[in-house]
């Protein structure tokens, strides 16, 4: 194209007084963004194929380096942002969709930083979780409403599977091929270390992982890819996927390029071809159709194992959800609108869904209406960044909470928002060996353990702060929450006070 | 007796390695200062074929044949760490040739040099092992000698 309408979004900063030409920059950029002139003993940087991933930051031993935002305008208005220009460009020249990675970046209302959490004074007592037992462990799944007894007065056992966790946190789906081999042995082996569960996402469960599967939640989703009895046996639980918050609506694509080798056969497609997964299931079209694949499912797992329907947090989710608990499901899993994604039509991701903080109380509350609440346990993801959202999101309601932002985050990902190219510097996004290779496991999943173990530490400090010793008493328990900044509407929904009240 | 090794599969060949350890024994504290506008002459060096990658740096061998190969004793093992005295080197470079490793290499002082796990700079522990970002250099016990 003879005229390019586009300037760089970032450009390179070096400190030549820094700087002694080392070249990690050049050898770790998979985007080409550095170079060498032997000529000159000097390094030189093209901003057009920065993407912001800090991976060269990261790497240089000298801190010779830093990026910032171009601080080149178009003439912006109130309406026309730059941002709103620029894509005009990019479409006019591409004729494409436009596409983006990871969760909903727009200037939409948080609901989690507009809540606060409740301590204890002089009327009741705060416990310190450093002295005295502090419970964060959790069961999922569907609970009996009464206690059955034989004729001899002895309790009949009448739970169905339940999942048990040691904290309200397990790892969201992301499926392998979509994120690589390394990335998911880290969040296998730090599933298993902390007692708690990952989940394999559409893409199957490759062979070398069949041995974590205590800790496997394994995923049947709309394209059935990596599909098939072992597979289904191997987890604690299985999920059905309808929905994802990043893309409510609509279904996957992950590209032929990154179905190769192991990615193809644990999908069980060919190389090379792209794996589309269908917007619905073409098998669901209603709750009663819904049933049948759960019970499906369940047939096929002799009962052994609970079923998580996951859907994307949407306008009438507590209708939807009403349904789902009476499907016979076990879990329900909700993504809010900020969940992240490998890919996803940029418009779909910034403008479809709702909150998952509104999603998760009207979904709570409707369910409590109604007298169903026990048939499930309720998961909601969608953007938990730290443990006091975890804290939040379980006194709206939630029994546990999926992570996978934060997840990536550990492994060194930096939101640089660039998975749907392949060339992940950070070795977690890529099917490309040599990137894969920069994701140590042996170090990965260690960074996983701690943040998680640092994130039970505070839970237990802020429940501790509450007067409350057990996660169970935490559930639900909107007396904890006050609003700050919220209109009536938003605290009825939330079901919580306004601060003061 | 604790000693470097290598994880070749981690290995990325990024070199930063090769500049710890030019650094750790340039007796300067700030890294830049010490390494710009050089050229560095690392004690550890990274060998590269294709997508293969690892570091060499001195095996501090059982049976060393740099410390046999030498005339004029300035190689030694002591508690078995092998270690060069510049003062007796004569720069002959016998043990660059017995080396079967390469791990051996001419200093720019004229005597030869080798990789002494940082005991004789400031820093006391393998800079080389600390620099790595990705585990592939491993400062470990595996028991017994080579």
């Amino acid at each position: 194209m003879a005229v390019d309408y586009i300037y760089p979004d970032y450009e390179i900063i070096r400190d030549y007084d820094k700087c002694i030409t080392c070249r990690v920059c050049e050898r770790q950029c998979a985007n080409e963004a550095h170079e060498y002139l032997p000529q000159e003993n000097k390094m030189v940087c093209d901003n057009a194929k920065c993407v912001n991933c800090h991976r060269c930051v990261s790497l240089c031993p000298t801190r010779a380096l830093k990026i910032v935002k171009s601080d080149h305008t178009f003439k912006e208005n109130a309406n026309w942002s730059g941002k709103s220009i620029k894509e005009v460009y990019k479409q006019a020249g591409s004729g494409g969709v436009l596409l983006s990675s990871m969760g909903n970046p727009e200037n939409y209302p948080v609901y989690f930083d507009k809540i606060l959490l409740n301590a204890s004074q002089v009327t009741n007592p705060s416990i310190d979780p450093l002295r005295e037992p502090m419970e964060t462990r959790v069961f999922l799944g569907s609970k009996p409403t009464k206690i059955e007894r034989d004729d001899k007065g002895r309790i009949i056992d009448n739970l169905s599977p339940n999942i048990t966790l040691s904290m309200p946190i397990m790892f969201s789906a992301m499926s392998y091929g979509s994120i690589s081999y390394n990335a998911h042995e880290s969040l296998a082996r730090a599933a298993q270390e902390l007692g708690i569960l990952y989940n394999t996402g559409e893409g199957g469960l490759h062979e070398d992982f069949y041995q974590y599967g205590k800790n496997t939640i394994v995923q049947v989703a709309s394209g059935r890819f990596g599909v098939h009895k072992d597979y289904l046996n191997s987890g604690a639980a299985i999920e059905i996927k309808m929905g994802q918050g990043a893309k409510p609506g609509i279904g996957g694509h992950l590209p032929g390029t990154k179905i190769v080798g192991d990615v193809s056969k644990t999908r069980m497609i060919p190389e090379g071809f792209d794996a589309i997964s269908p917007a619905p299931h073409h098998d669901i079209y209603s709750i009663e159709d819904l049933r049948q694949l759960v019970f499906s499912l369940k047939e096929a797992t002799n009962y052994t194992k609970p079923v998580i329907v996951k859907i994307a947090a949407v306008h009438n989710v507590s209708a939807i959800a009403s349904g789902i608990a009476r499907s016979g499901a076990d879990i329900i899993a909700i993504d809010g609108f900020r969940g992240g994604t490998g890919a996803a039509p940029t418009r779909i991701r910034d403008n479809v869904g709702i909150p998952i903080e509104l999603a998760l109380a009207s979904v709570d509350k409707r369910l409590r209406d109604e007298g169903i609440r026990d048939n499930v346990s309720i998961v909601v993801g969608g953007s938990i960044r730290s443990s006091a959202d975890i804290v939040k999101a379980v006194a709206l309601g939630a029994d546990c909470v999926y992570i996978g932002t934060s997840a990536l985050l550990a492994l060194g990902c930096h939101l640089c928002r660039s998975c749907q190219t392949g060339k992940c510097n950070w070795g977690i996004a890529t099917q490309r060996e040599d990137l894969v290779k920069r994701l140590n496991p042996n170090i990965g999943y260690k960074r996983l353990v701690n943040l998680l173990t640092a994130w039970q530490h505070e839970i237990k400090e802020m429940m501790g702060g509450m007067g409350i010793n057990s996660i169970e008493s935490l559930k639900g328990n909107r007396l904890m929450l006050r609003g700050v900044g919220l209109t009536e509407k938003e605290l009825e929904i939330l079901g919580i006070k306004y601060a003061g009240e | 007796m604790k000693r470097v090794y290598v994880n070749e599969e981690w290995c990325l060949g990024c070199h930063l390695c090769e500049y710890h350890c030019a650094f750790a024994n340039s007796g300067e504290k700030d890294m830049a200062r010490a390494l710009r506008n050089i050229k560095i002459n690392p004690k550890i060096k990274i060998e590269q074929s294709g997508s293969i990658s690892f570091a060499v740096s001195c095996r501090h061998c059982k049976e060393p044949l740099c410390v046999k190969g030498c005339i004029t004793g300035a190689l030694s093992k002591k508690d078995g760490i092998i270690t060069i005295d510049k003062n007796k080197c004569i720069s002959c470079y016998t043990c660059i040739l017995c080396c079967p490793y390469g791990a051996i290499s001419p200093s720019d002082d004229g005597a030869i040099q080798k990789c002494e796990l940082c005991i004789k700079n400031s820093e006391g522990t393998p800079q080389c092992v600390k620099g790595c970002p990705n585990g592939a250099i491993v400062f470990e016990e595996r028991g017994g000698e080579i």
